[in-house]
């Protein structure tokens, strides 16, 4: 079985044209897998006999000739995705036996092209978080190991999707990036992570966190892969007023285009105090990489990069403080009792958040209110308009910028850390692309002294997702990124 | 500006989370060292410039004002804490 598990996204495609595999094996050879790995606990939620009648359905179309796009391949689900019949919890207790009774139209979309749902994913809680500790069903474990062996994180918010497409119990897995939550734990977990242009896929029927800034997106484990994902998930939607018309590029085809003759920027801020010296040689190793492909390199400046973050921790818990203000124990999720209403509300809420999403509604509830609302959160959104600017003014030079995807390497679980503010370094950068509302792609570029996995980011222009996946795959060409993590399944460990 | 035990207290209020009073001193400083790094915002000089609330670039969709879902009471009330007779129930209200 362990031949199955080794097929990409695209490989497993032809061999299923073929029937060289059927549908039903690869589904059963990945909830094997995710089985096997269960001590990962990177899956909320297995749905194995769901999984298999729907192999069952894709071994009839591919028999008569109706193979959709995804046909027959196994896809995770992050639990932020409403998914019909299926609990979705956004892993939070507030939602603990949440059963939608529709599916959201990212997800939809996979199902109409032929995915197989193999489960949820584990995640932070209501995304917020950038290690999956957060998650009321306890952390997440990368499934790559340090020399000391320790559990390391696999990055937040979607932690279990980067964790099960690395360790091969999904073979693709959806995620959400409100700040860098799909490119910072792909490049954690050395696999393919890209966030759309804001509105390029449709939010609905996914759990908001902060709805000017979440976009969903795939995790892969190679660029071509990601691309066929990619194409299959966007769609316009009426149902998403911030959805796009604006009609979606070949993908698939721009990943073997190569970057002979672009231009691409080297932006001269995103050298930060702490970072890694390994995550500057690995930077530079791209650099030479693309130049290499016959792109010419530019120097480039973002003046105000190093405002993203304190404007994200602004913007991102006001629009939280708003959206998780549903969650009252009146239609549906937790409820604890009380004599008021408001009782009600205070005691539910206080029961069913988690300490990071109530610290996060509170900061947002503090600078949404009277007296603070111009200090801090307007200034934010100016901020935001800078930020935006900078990238646009690059953008007249440049076809695409190339950073790190993260300051270090993946990080142990439990590292003990007292202020919130260290945690949220890990985004540094990741976030500009979200208040800008860019696409991002993290690709793999090599592993560290440790043997840890570490990623290079490629930022483009808006609905350019064309030239981020031309960029990305002379990476990935480049970089040869053959090291496999020790707790994959089929793998030694 | 920092907050103190008082304003944290309120701000659970306006939130609608119930904080314990021994929570309400560390939780202000955990909010204290969020808010004093936030506030590296202000050396931005931001005089004429515009707040930026979205970034799609196009004015929102109008749609035909007519009905185009609903009358599913069952999947409205399926995930209820507590119903009756179609209904939400809440602790009562008015006396």
């Amino acid at each position: 079985m362990n031949g199955l598990l080794e097929l990409n996204a695209v490989a497993a495609r032809d061999a299923l044209d073929k029937k060289a595999i059927s549908a039903v094996e690869l589904t059963t050879a990945y909830l094997g897998a995710a089985e096997a790995t269960a001590g990962l606990n990177n899956y909320v939620a297995l749905t194995a006999d769901h999984a298999l009648a729907l192999a069952a359905e894709s071994d009839k179309r591919i028999a008569s000739g109706a193979a959709g796009l995804l046909e027959g391949l196994p896809i995770g689900v992050k639990d932020l995705f409403c998914t019909k019949g299926i609990s979705s919890t956004a892993c939070s207790n507030i939602l603990r036996g949440f059963v939608p009774p529709y599916e959201s139209t990212v997800t939809a979309n996979l199902w109409a092209a032929g995915g197989i749902m193999l489960g949820k994913l584990n995640c932070d809680e209501f995304a917020m978080g950038s290690g999956n500790e957060t998650s009321a069903f306890g952390p997440a474990i990368n499934p790559w190991q340090g020399k000391d062996k320790v559990d390391l994180v696999p990055g937040g918010s979607s932690g279990g999707s980067a964790s099960a497409v690395a360790a091969r119990s999904a073979l693709m897995a959806t995620g959400t990036d409100t700040g860098g939550s799909i490119r910072q734990p792909a490049a954690f977990c050395g696999v393919v992570g890209l966030k759309p242009t804001y509105g390029r896929c449709s939010r609905w029927g996914i759990v908001a966190f902060a709805s000017s800034l979440d976009q969903a997106g795939p995790f892969t484990r190679t660029v071509a892969d990601n691309a066929l994902m990619m194409t299959a998930m966007a769609s316009h939607d009426a149902k998403d007023s911030t959805s796009t018309q604006a009609p979606l590029q070949d993908l698939i085809g721009a990943v073997g285009d190569g970057v002979k003759g672009m231009k691409i920027g080297v932006p001269k801020e995103y050298v930060i105090d702490g970072m890694d010296s390994e995550v500057v040689t690995l930077w530079e190793q791209g650099q030479a990489w693309l130049r290499d492909a016959g792109a010419e390199l530019i120097d480039v400046s973002l003046p105000h990069t190093k405002y993203a973050l304190p404007a994200y921790y602004i913007i991102a818990p006001a629009e939280a403080s708003s959206n998780l203000a549903r969650y009252d124990g009146v239609r549906y999720g937790m409820r604890v009792d009380a004599e008021t209403l408001d009782g009600m509300y205070e005691a539910t809420r206080a029961a069913g958040f988690g300490e990071e999403v109530q610290r996060r509604i509170m900061i947002g509830t503090y600078v949404l209110s009277a007296g603070y609302y111009d200090a801090y959160y307007l200034k934010a959104q100016k901020v935001r308009r800078l930020i935006k600017g900078d990238f646009d003014a690059a953008f007249q030079i440049v076809d695409a910028l190339l950073t790190p995807a993260t300051p270090s390497a993946a990080f142990p679980v439990g590292r003990k850390i007292d202020d919130p503010v260290t945690n949220f370094l890990n985004d540094v950068f990741t976030v500009p692309a979200n208040l800008a509302g860019l696409p991002g792609i993290a690709v793999p570029g090599g592993v560290t002294s440790d043997g840890l996995p570490l990623g290079l980011q490629v930022l483009g222009r808006p609905f350019d997702e064309a030239t981020l996946y031309r960029v990305a795959g002379v990476l990935e060409q480049a970089a040869g990124f053959t090291t496999t993590p020790a707790r994959m399944a089929g793998g030694a460990a | 500006m920092s907050v103190d035990k008082t304003t944290v207290a309120k701000i659970a209020r306006l939130a609608r989370i119930n904080v314990p009073d021994d929570r309400l001193e560390p939780l202000a400083a955990e909010l204290n060292g969020i808010l004093n790094w936030i506030a590296e915002l202000e050396e931005v000089n931001t005089d004429n410039v515009e707040p930026l609330a979205s970034v799609t670039g196009h004015a929102l969709p109008m749609r035909d004002d007519v009905v185009t879902d609903g009358n599913r009471p069952d999947d409205v009330l399926s995930n209820v804490p507590e119903g009756a007779s179609g209904f939400f129930v809440v602790p009562k209200v008015v006396e």
